[in-house]
């Protein structure tokens, strides 16, 4: 269309990406708040480390420093890698499985307006008397006592931006079931898509949980409910197994994408079909089932009793199978390819040991009677950062080079992105590896500062380097995003030459109808089959036709901004004679807009035949 | 849609076989639905008849609001049909986690 060619003035721009449901721009706002999010959490990483550098520190209070060690779990957990990990699922999957937008535009912007002002809400605690300060597990017998309002703004924020990653979850499902393109079979799927739909249906069944656990909390802490009170009849424990609950396959709901992500890159960079597919989608699906059967794993300390301890600790240990399974398949995916050491395969080839090292270290965790050495400790510190950031931030990182010229047309630097690499690679070792032995020696998790004298200088010196490092890595990453983007030089369908997959079939960035005809699948890697047999693009599977596109509404933002307005309500209940009206206001807003979406008819438009055609002329491809 | 398959050159055929396919639904949906205000009779039955305890009468209720259940999601709403292997996995996986659940609270919570 002849509006891409436009120069648009600044507000429109604004004003477009507020209003938009193209799933590509969904995925910019998703990369752009997520990567905020991700800087805020790494900046209280960073304070955690300097004030953790040196014994008897008092850079931060002990009671900032709770504040900063559960905003820096909340945040990067719900705010950064989970959005981010949304942000390739919205730019990415709808194009490799052929389709011209997710199943519902409209819901997909609510579902990130929804994060995004659940995430608002939650940061805005440090301004309005301090953030919540019992964990980013909150659990239940430390949250009900805490001072302020840090767990309302948890419970809150979390509530709101948790309805957004249940309806993006719910979104993605159904449009891998009803809009991949003809030929595209479930098993012809890259994995990235089986990864965003096996992740997509643990969102599903974990997050209700979670919900309800929230709900229980807000009305125990605002309305006077007794659920997590024991001294009312209450159990305390009912809140850890909902946390859990969910908690557990939140997890794989992180790691899942990361594997889907670097399964591609594997594939791409070795130029070679993916070893064992159909053994990476049975392993995949393995342990999204496994993931909802060993919550308790993180309570064996709780009494649960030597028989659950058994059961949980067994069915634990079961899921480093099918991750083992994954392991080899990408090892030999390598084996015998012809390997491009490109930034994003850096990434994926220090993943193998960081992951690993992070599963050997799970399954010391998962045996029940050690983990009551290992428990609260700083092992665990180290444990679930070599698998979070060793997986998911090494994946996130793999992707924001992978998929940078197909989200904005423009390659990012490799010389950078190398560097980029080394320091992060470098700093995350540094910063966690000693944690590990840190644990083993005695020091537990969470304390705000240690005493001299006890064998912990040294290391917790080179952890606090390392994260300087990793700052570092992140910073290079930033000036690169800043260079490109001046540069601004585009590039081709198929930036990086071997891509396989249907998104390397049309343009960078694709037009905003994605598809002009929809492509003809005739085998896993439709892409690399095509270029094989010497053709161009894809066969398309249908004749020139008019094309139906959604049109762009402003009502998700002005849903999501009604419920901001009520949690403010909701969280000054009973302080302020302000309250109840503003929680009033606030769901007024929400459900008048969706009474006006529901009333006002809005059958989208057409995108004609001739228009495309026009475009055939001149040589622009489908 | 502008690229709709046509089976047959002949209306007439299609129709006819429709007619026939929702004659034979709506009868389904009528025995169906006879059945389950006939076992909501028994329920109720169950319950106010005297003479029978509690540990009878909640197991049976319960046996009769799953077999409900099941004339509800197959017959009312049509998860019988072809096409509807995604949402009957997604249901029972999720009754299922459901289930799994509801017992570990009976067993480790609750005890």
């Amino acid at each position: 269309m002849s509006t891409y060619a436009q120069k648009k003035g600044f507000g429109s721009v604004i004003w477009d990406y507020l209003t938009t449901v193209d799933h590509k721009k969904i995925a910019i706002l998703y990369l752009i708040a997520g990567g905020f999010f991700f800087l805020v959490g790494g900046i209280e990483a960073v304070f955690i480390r300097i004030q953790l550098a040196v014994p008897n520190n008092d850079f931060v209070s002990a009671g900032a420093f709770n504040e900063i060690i559960t905003m820096h779990g909340t945040t990067m957990i719900f705010l950064a890698a989970m959005p981010l990990l949304f942000a390739f699922m919205n730019a990415v999957m709808p194009l490799q499985i052929g389709a011209r937008d997710v199943a519902f535009p409209f819901v997909n912007a609510l579902g990130f307006w929804l994060f995004f002002f659940g995430g608002v809400f939650l940061n805005l605690s440090w301004f309005l008397g301090g953030a919540p300060d019992a964990g980013w597990t909150s659990y239940a017998s430390l949250a009900i006592h805490s001072k302020g309002h840090g767990i309302d703004f948890y419970v809150l924020g979390l509530q709101i931006s948790g309805i957004g990653t249940l309806i993006g979850g719910i979104n993605f499902l159904v449009t891998i079931i009803n809009m991949r393109a003809p030929g595209m079979t479930y098993m012809r799927m890259p994995l990235f898509t089986w990864a965003t739909f096996v992740s997509s249906a643990l969102i599903l069944f974990a997050f209700p949980p979670l919900t309800v656990g929230l709900t229980l909390m807000m009305f125990d802490r605002m309305f006077g409910s007794n659920f997590f009170i024991t001294e009312n009849g209450g159990n305390t424990i009912i809140w850890e197994h909902l946390f859990w609950i969910f908690g557990h396959p939140e997890v794989y709901i992180l790691v899942l994408p990361a594997f889907g992500i670097f399964s591609d890159v594997f594939s791409t960079f070795s130029r070679k079909r993916l070893f064992g597919y159909s053994s990476m989608v049975f392993a995949t699906v393995l342990i999204g089932f496994l993931g909802f059967m060993v919550w308790a794993h993180h309570m064996f300390t709780t009494g649960l009793g030597p028989v659950a301890n058994a059961i949980f600790s067994v069915a634990t240990m079961a899921i480093g199978v099918p991750t083992g399974i994954k392991i080899f398949n990408w090892l030999l995916t390598m084996w015998g390819g012809s390997v491009k050491f490109t930034t994003p395969m850096y990434w994926a080839f220090a993943f193998i040991p960081s992951f690993v090292i992070g599963g050997v270290t799970g399954v010391m965790l998962a045996s029940a009677a050690a983990d009551y050495q290992y428990h609260d400790s700083y092992f665990v510190v180290a444990h679930f950062h070599y698998v979070i950031v060793g997986g998911v931030v090494f994946a996130v990182f793999a992707a924001t080079h992978f998929y940078w010229p197909k989200i904005f047309g423009t390659m990012l630097n490799e010389k950078l992105g190398k560097i980029t690499f080394w320091l992060f690679f470098i700093g995350f070792h540094m910063t966690f590896f000693v944690q590990h032995f840190l644990g083993l020696w005695g020091m537990p998790r969470r304390v705000f500062t240690f005493l001299p004298g006890q064998g912990f200088e040294m290391s917790n010196l080179i952890s606090s380097i390392g994260a300087a490092f990793m700052s570092a890595g992140v910073i290079v990453l930033l000036i690169n995003v800043i260079v490109t983007s001046v540069k601004n030089e585009k590039v081709g369908n198929d930036p990086w030459g071997d891509g396989r997959t249907l998104e390397w079939s049309i343009p960078s960035p694709p037009p905003f109808y994605n598809f002009k005809q929809l492509p003809l699948v005739r085998g896993l890697d439709p892409y690399w089959l095509e270029k094989m047999e010497g053709k161009k693009g894809m066969t398309p599977a249908e004749p020139l036709g008019d094309i139906h596109m959604p049109n762009a509404s402003f009502i998700p933002f002005v849903i999501a901004f009604g419920l901001f307005v009520a949690a403010f309500g909701a969280l000054y209940n009973g302080e302020k004679s302000w309250a109840v009206p503003v929680i009033i206001i606030g769901l007024l807003i929400t459900f008048g807009s969706m009474l006006v979406r529901s009333l006002k008819d809005d059958h989208g438009f057409h995108i004609h035949k001739e228009e495309l055609m026009d475009d055939n002329d001149k040589g622009v491809k489908a | 849609m502008a690229n709709q398959q046509i089976n047959s050159g002949n209306p007439r055929v299609d129709l006819e076989y429709r007619r026939k396919k929702n004659a034979e639904e709506m009868r389904y949906q009528v025995v169906s639905f006879t059945l389950m205000i006939f076992l909501t009779l028994v329920a109720f039955a169950a319950v106010a008849i005297e003479g029978f305890t509690a540990w009878f009468t909640v197991p049976f209720i319960i046996l009769l609001a799953f077999v409900q259940v099941v004339f509800q999601l197959f017959y009312f709403m049509h998860m019988s049909h072809k096409g509807h292997e995604a949402p009957s996995l997604f249901l029972f996986s999720g009754l299922g986690f459901g289930l799994v659940m509801v017992l570990a609270f009976m067993t480790i919570v609750w005890w």
